[in-house]
C-alpha cells in the first residue's frame, strides 16, 4: 500500500517503508537503525523481534509524536534511548551524545509509561530526591519544586505519601520530575494515559509551554487527536517498523482531498441544481465536492440566493491514515502467513 | 559518591518508612524476658547465656534483614518499576547499585546498634556493675555486622539476575554452605575421587568463610578477640563483598529492564 511518495524530507517506498529520514541541519535525538530482539521460548532460543531498523531523527525544539497501536515498538524504542534495555543493533544520540553516555541524562526529562514512584515518599520528597542527581543547590530545588508542584496542580496534596495517590495524580507527579530540572528534551512515553480529560488539557498545554520554551519533546501516544493538535511531525511506527513520518497535516493531506459546502436557502426559496446532491440536516445543507467543481458551485448558489455558512477542506484525519497502515501491516502478515504454510 | 549517598539516604529513609526497625521491639522483649528467666534458671552462666542469646538474635534478626531486604533491593525497583525514572537521570547503574547496598548496611548498623545496647541494658540487669572483658560484645557484633554486609552483597547479586524467590534461596544456600566452608577445607575424604576433593577444595575457598565472623563462644565465656583476627575478617569482609558487589554491577549493568 502506498500513501505517499516524497514529503518533508523523508521518502517512502511503496511498501510505506521510510527510505530517508535524516540529514537534518540541527536534529536533537538521532537514531540509526535501532533493532530491538526479545529472546523467549526454551532456553531463549528464540528471537522476537520487537524493533527493526529504526532511523529516525528528531529536529531540535520540534514536538515529535511516536505514534503506533499498543505493541507497535514505541515504548521500546523510548527505553532503548533512556538505556533502561540495550539495543540488539544500531545506536542513537541525543543532543549529540551516544546514548550509552550517562552524562546525557543531564539534559533530558523522561516521563515512563504508567509511572510508579516511591510509595513511602510525598511528591516534594520524590522531586527533591530526583532533584538531587542534577545538581541543583536545596534552595534551588525548592523554589522550584514548589513551582513545578504548581504547575501540575498538586500543590495542595504535596505532603501525602504517594502511595494514596490516584493514578492521574502519579502521572502528574511523573510529568513534574521528568521537567523539573530544565531539561532540553523531554521523552514522555504516553503522557495522556490515566488522565481525565481536564489532565489531559493540562499536560497538553505543558508540552506547548515545553514548545514555547524551544525545548525539544518526543512523545509517544496512542490518543491521534492528541498528536494531531500538538506535534510538528509524527512518526507512525507499526509491528517493529516505521511506516511514516512527516507533519500531520501532510500525512493526512495526501489521501484525500475535497471540499465541503454547508449552505441555507435564500428568503425567495429558489433551488439550486446542487440541492439534489445535498443532504439536508434541519435548515441547512450540506454537500461534498471535488476541488475543481468549487467555484460553479459557489456562482450557482449566490445565483440562487443561498446563504452560504462554511466552505472546508475535507481531509482523511490521522486516525484513517494510521488505521490505514494498521490494516495494511495485518494485511502483509496474513499473507505471510499462508504463503508459509 | 555524591550520587551513591543519594540513593543510601533514600534506601535507609525507605527502611525506617517501611518499618524495617521493627523488629527492635521484639528483640528488646527477647532481651526483658531473657534478663528476668536468666536469673532464675541458670547459676553463674547468666552472663553467658545472655550474650549468646542476644548475639545469636542479633545475627539471626540481622540476616533476615540482610536476606530478604537485601534481596528486594533491586528486585523490588524493577518489579514496581520505580527504577525506570531514577535510571533516566546521570546515575550510572553501579552507583545505583552501590548506593542501596550502603542505604542497607545503614540500616543494619543502626538497627544491630540499637540491640547491642538493648543486649548491655540486659546484660546490666542480670549482672551488673559491667566490667571491661563486656567490651568483647561489642567486637562480635562488629563482626556480626561485617558478615551481614557480605550477606547484603549476595543476595543483590543473585537478585540481578534472577527471581526474588531463587536469589533468597541461593542466598539462604550459600549462608549455610559458608558457614560450613572452613569444615570442608580441611575435610578428610578417604574413599573420594582426587579429582572431586580438588574440586571440593576450591568450592570451599570459594564460598564465603562465615565462621571468620563467628566469635560468639569465645565472647560469651570472657576469652578475649584477638585484634588480628577482628583485623583479617574486616579484610575479608571487604575484599570478598568488593568482588561479590563487582559482578553484581557487571551483570545489572547489562540488564533489560522489561
Amino acid at each position: 500500500m502506498c500513501f505517499l511518495e516524497h514529503w518533508g524530507g523523508v521518502c517512502v517506498d511503496a511498501g510505506g517503508r521510510v527510505l530517508k529520514n535524516r540529514d537534518m541541519a540541527n536534529p536533537a535525538i538521532e537514531i540509526e537503525n535501532l533493532t530491538k530482539e526479545y529472546p523467549y521460548g526454551f532456553l531463549n532460543l528464540k528471537k522476537r523481534l520487537s524493533l527493526e531498523g529504526l532511523t529516525l531523527q528528531v529536529e531540535d525544539g520540534e514536538v515529535f509524536g511516536f505514534l503506533g497501536p499498543n505493541g507497535a515498538g514505541k515504548s521500546t524504542t523510548i527505553k532503548c534511548l533512556m538505556r533502561l534495555i540495550f539495543p540488539t543493533k544500531g545506536t542513537a544520540r541525543i543532543l549529540g551524545k551516544s546514548i550509552e553516555d550517562v552524562s546525557m541524562h543531564q539534559d533530558i526529562g523522561y516521563l515512563p509509561e504508567q509511572p510508579y514512584f516511591y510509595d513511602y515518599l510525598t511528591a516534594t520528597e520524590l522531586l527533591d530526591y530526583f532533584a538531587q542527581f542534577h545538581g541543583l543547590t536545596a534552595n534551588d530545588r525548592k523554589a522550584r519544586i514548589e513551582k513545578m508542584l504548581k504547575k501540575v496542580g498538586l500543590e495542595s496534596t504535596k505532603k501525602i505519601q504517594l502511595r494514596k495517590y490516584s493514578k492521574g495524580m502519579l502521572q502528574r507527579v511523573g510529568l513534574a520530575q521528568a521537567i523539573l530540572h530544565d531539561p532540553k528534551v523531554v521523552v514522555l512515553d504516553e503522557p495522556m494515559s490515566g488522565l481525565d480529560p481536564l489532565g489531559r488539557r493540562e499536560v497538553r498545554d505543558i508540552i506547548l509551554e515545553l514548545k514555547r520554551e524551544g525545548r525539544t519533546v518526543l512523545f509517544s501516544t496512542h490518543i491521534l487527536s492528541d498528536a494531531e493538535m500538538l506535534c510538528d511531525r509524527v512518526g507512525v511506527i507499526v509491528g517493529g517498523k516505521l511506516r511514516g513520518v512527516g507533519a500531520p497535516g501532510e500525512l493526512v493531506g495526501i489521501q484525500s482531498q475535497g471540499m465541503e459546502v454547508l449552505f441555507e436557502l435564500g428568503p425567495e426559496g429558489k433551488r439550486p441544481a446542487l440541492l439534489s446532491r445535498a443532504t439536508q440536516t434541519g435548515e441547512r445543507y450540506r454537500v461534498e465536492l471535488k476541488e475543481e467543481e468549487l467555484y460553479a458551485a459557489l456562482d450557482e448558489l449566490k445565483l440562487a440566493g443561498a446563504r452560504i455558512l462554511s466552505v472546508t477542506q475535507i481531509k482523511a484525519t490521522l486516525e484513517e491514515f494510521f488505521m490505514g497502515l494498521v490494516e495494511a501491516d495485518r494485511a502483509q502478515a496474513a499473507a505471510v502467513e499462508v504463503r508459509g504454510k | 559518591m555524591k550520587n551513591v549517598m543519594i540513593v543510601a539516604t533514600n534506601t535507609f529513609r525507605e527502611a525506617v518508612r517501611d518499618r524495617v526497625l521493627y523488629n527492635l521491639v521484639f528483640f528488646a522483649l527477647l532481651m526483658m524476658a531473657a534478663a528476668i528467666l536468666v536469673g532464675q534458671i541458670s547459676i553463674d552462666i547468666e552472663k553467658s547465656v545472655i550474650i549468646s542469646l542476644g548475639l545469636t538474635a542479633i545475627s539471626v534478626i540481622g540476616l533476615f534483614i540482610a536476606i530478604f531486604i537485601g534481596v528486594g533491593l533491586v528486585s523490588k525497583e524493577m518489579d514496581k518499576r520505580t527504577l525506570y525514572a531514577l535510571l533516566a537521570k546521570p546515575l550510572p547503574r553501579w552507583k545505583f547499585l552501590l548506593g542501596k547496598y550502603f542505604g542497607l548496611l545503614m540500616t543494619l548498623t543502626v538497627n544491630t546498634a540499637a540491640m547491642a545496647l538493648g543486649l548491655y541494658a540486659a546484660l546490666w540487669v542480670v549482672k551488673h556493675p559491667l566490667v571491661r572483658a563486656d567490651g568483647f560484645v561489642l567486637v562480635a557484633v562488629y563482626l556480626i555486622l561485617l558478615k551481614l554486609g557480605l550477606i547484603v552483597a549476595l543476595a543483590m547479586l543473585f537478585s540481578c539476575f534472577t527471581t526474588p524467590f531463587l536469589a533468597i534461596l541461593f542466598t539462604a544456600g550459600i549462608y549455610v554452605s559458608g558457614v560450613y566452608a572452613g569444615d570442608l577445607r580441611v575435610m578428610r575424604v578417604v574413599q573420594m575421587d582426587p579429582g572431586m576433593l580438588k574440586l571440593l577444595r576450591i568450592v570451599s575457598y570459594a564460598l564465603p568463610n562465615f565462621e571468620n565472623f563467628n566469635v560468639m563462644g569465645a565472647v560469651a565465656h570472657d576469652r578475649g578477640v584477638p585484634g588480628i583476627l577482628v583485623g583479617n575478617a574486616t579484610l575479608y569482609a571487604i575484599v570478598y563483598g568488593a568482588i561479590v558487589l563487582a559482578i553484581a554491577a557487571v551483570v545489572f549493568s547489562r540488564r533489560n529492564l522489561k
